[in-house]
């Protein structure tokens, strides 16, 4: 069993198989591009992003994580008529900072997932739009109420899809 | 050495980031329509529409299953309303059919280039871009059926947006196609408010919502007003309905706010309708000879109902040629005819229309053209020459273009004439 020390605590690194680590971001992308065309109020989440946080908070690997985190961001960039790179800077940048958290603290308790989630989504969110905005030049408006309402929703959901993954994930 | 082991992930980080944003900036330099597609798309597309259209599929059959043969709850009931429904919706067609035909003779003489829709595809919407800052959506058809970008998206209420992407055209792709919506940001639709008249351009916002923008500050625009397409932006057909004004406030630069609700539910898209030919043609009037705007005004005016005396011959329904109930272009001759008695009722009359007035009974004149010949000559001079043929037995077949306007030189006619409010639908035999 691979062991990682920080802190002197011990913290387990997990790995997900090669069908998972392929399904699970494809089905993400699926789901987000078909579910909110039946109930279009599930626009607000981003599955694509709580699986790359489930994914980093996992495997704890920094450089594992941002590059998980750009390869979904670009397949879902790929599904807009945006230039690709928009969610896969902004992933790439969650990626890696879930994997560099994950290392430092407890992330497998749902009280420490959801805080996390909230941060992450937030994150996201504004790496989002600054480099919409000051690369893309797309028209963006921010609002601390909606991204934090959004926030909270990812992370009630976030707190079922680490769940699921729970399920899926090896120990090392 | 030690460094870069010890900053390893940064740097790695700093150096996918810097790759990304690279490869970002040289995309956001070349974007143009012309741009092929990226194969990461014909990917992404590839591995996602497939489960896309399959769940759509099951989804689609199993509510066809349940509506089609289980749940007929009502439906004997809805058959009956629908039913009473078409029988005013053909009473209905009826006076549209004629206002419409109006219309078209009005467009023809200012010789208007009219567009209309020649033929669309049914598509099935199997998709969504998956991000509230690209609202597109993906349809079952692509390349392969014909679909090519730019073409306009429409459903039944409104319209939907335009082809952006067409994927298919290799044998390997899906054939599938991205439409991007009217409440996108990047979108732009030419449209004009319906009784306004005011043109601008209607775009979308970051939030979701549908803009027209371009429309001065000075200008009034009420609420509940009627959106349609103006044509202008060479995608959509002229007069497509877009949506209904909701907001109207001062914006920015001189030119007002005006927030439209879209006229079809975006939210809510299942099968939309592909625009894939518009065809542009002259107006041509559907009658023949010619026809000018006073002679279209003249058959609303009132008319006279058929003399039921049996002695007077062609003053029947049937063989009048015009008499009683007659077009108004065809009852002119009778003017003539009854005046001059020298032609019989029900033959149609060529030749000029100003020798057809002087003489009154001289055969001659086009038949729309005299009827403005003798609105105009009876009205301003010619007393005797009317007088005397619209006061003879005939006269009482005169029709509505002439007795109308000659009321002052002909007193007895007027006392005929039953002015009905709406004639035209109704008195002109089919």
């Amino acid at each position: 069993m691979a062991i990682t020390y920080t802190s002197g605590e011990q913290v387990e690194v997990y790995r997900f198989s090669l069908p998972a680590t392929i399904l699970i971001p494809l089905a993400a992308i699926f789901l987000q591009a078909w579910l909110p065309l039946r109930f279009p109020i599930l626009k607000i989440f981003d599955l694509p992003l709580l699986v790359v946080i489930g994914f980093a908070t996992a495997r704890r690997n920094p450089l594992a994580g941002l590059f998980t985190g750009g390869l979904i961001g670009i397949l879902q960039d790929a599904l807009t008529h945006q230039p690709i790179g928009l969610y896969g800077i902004s992933k790439t940048v969650v990626g890696f900072g879930a994997s560099s958290l994950g290392i430092k603290v407890d992330v497998e308790n749902p009280g420490a997932r959801f805080l996390l989630t909230i941060l992450f989504y937030v994150v996201h969110e504004i790496v989002f739009f600054i480099i919409a905005r000051g690369l893309v030049g797309l028209r963006m408006e921010w609002s601390w109420p909606h991204e934090i309402g959004s926030g909270v929703a990812n992370a009630v959901l976030g707190i079922a899809v680490y769940a699921l993954l729970d399920r899926v994930k090896q120990r090392t | 050495m030690d460094v870069l082991g010890r900053y390893r992930n940064l740097i790695v980080l700093v150096t996918v980031l810097f790759a990304q944003v690279l490869g970002l900036a040289v995309q956001v330099k070349r974007t143009s329509d012309s741009e092929p597609t990226r194969l990461i798309r014909v990917w992404a597309v590839g591995a996602v529409t497939p489960f896309e259209e399959g769940l759509h599929w099951l989804q689609t059959s199993t509510s066809g299953i349940w509506h089609n043969y289980l749940y007929l709850r009502g439906v004997r009931a809805e058959n009956r309303d629908l039913k009473q429904q078409l029988q005013q919706m053909r009473l209905e067609q009826v006076r549209v059919s004629q206002d419409a035909e109006q219309a078209h003779r009005l467009q023809a003489l200012l010789e208007f280039k009219e567009q209309f829709i020649s033929q669309t595809m049914a598509a099935q919407v199997i998709g969504w871009s998956g991000s509230e800052q690209s609202r597109s959506i993906y349809i079952d058809k692509g390349a392969r059926e014909g679909i090519k970008p730019d073409m306009a998206v429409i459903t039944k209420d409104g319209i939907v947006g335009k082809v952006l992407q067409v994927f298919g055209s290799n044998p390997l792709e899906r054939s599938v196609s991205q439409v991007l919506l009217i409440n996108d940001q990047t979108s732009g639709v030419g449209a004009i408010l319906d009784q306004a008249r005011l043109q601008g351009i209607l775009r979308g916002t970051p939030s979701g919502d549908v803009v027209l923008e371009k429309v001065m500050s000075d200008e009034t625009v009420p609420v509940g007003e009627t959106v349609l397409t103006s044509g202008g932006d060479g995608i959509f057909p002229k007069g497509l309905p877009v949506g209904k004004v909701t907001k109207v406030s001062a914006g920015s630069e001189l030119f007002l706010n005006i927030r439209v609700r879209p006229a079809a539910n975006l939210n809510r898209l299942e099968e939309v309708l592909v625009v894939t030919k518009i065809d542009e043609r002259q107006a041509e009037p559907e009658q023949a000879g010619p026809m000018r705007a006073v002679d279209i005004l003249a058959e609303r005016l009132p008319t006279v109902p058929p003399k039921q005396d049996a002695s007077t011959p062609g003053a029947d329904k049937t063989t009048a040629g015009g008499a009683g109930a007659v077009t108004p272009n065809a009852a002119v001759p009778n003017v003539g005819a009854a005046s001059g008695g020298a032609a019989s009722p029900g033959v149609p009359i060529t030749g000029t229309p100003q020798a057809a007035v002087p003489g009154g009974g001289v055969a001659s004149g086009t038949v729309p053209s005299a009827a403005t010949a003798v609105v105009k000559k009876a009205s301003a001079s010619a007393p005797s020459s009317a007088a005397s043929g619209i006061g003879s037995t005939a006269a009482a077949a005169t029709t509505r273009p002439a007795t109308a306007v000659t009321k002052p030189a002909t007193k007895p006619v007027q006392s005929t004439v039953t002015p009905k409010p709406q004639p035209a639908s109704q008195d002109t035999p089919q």
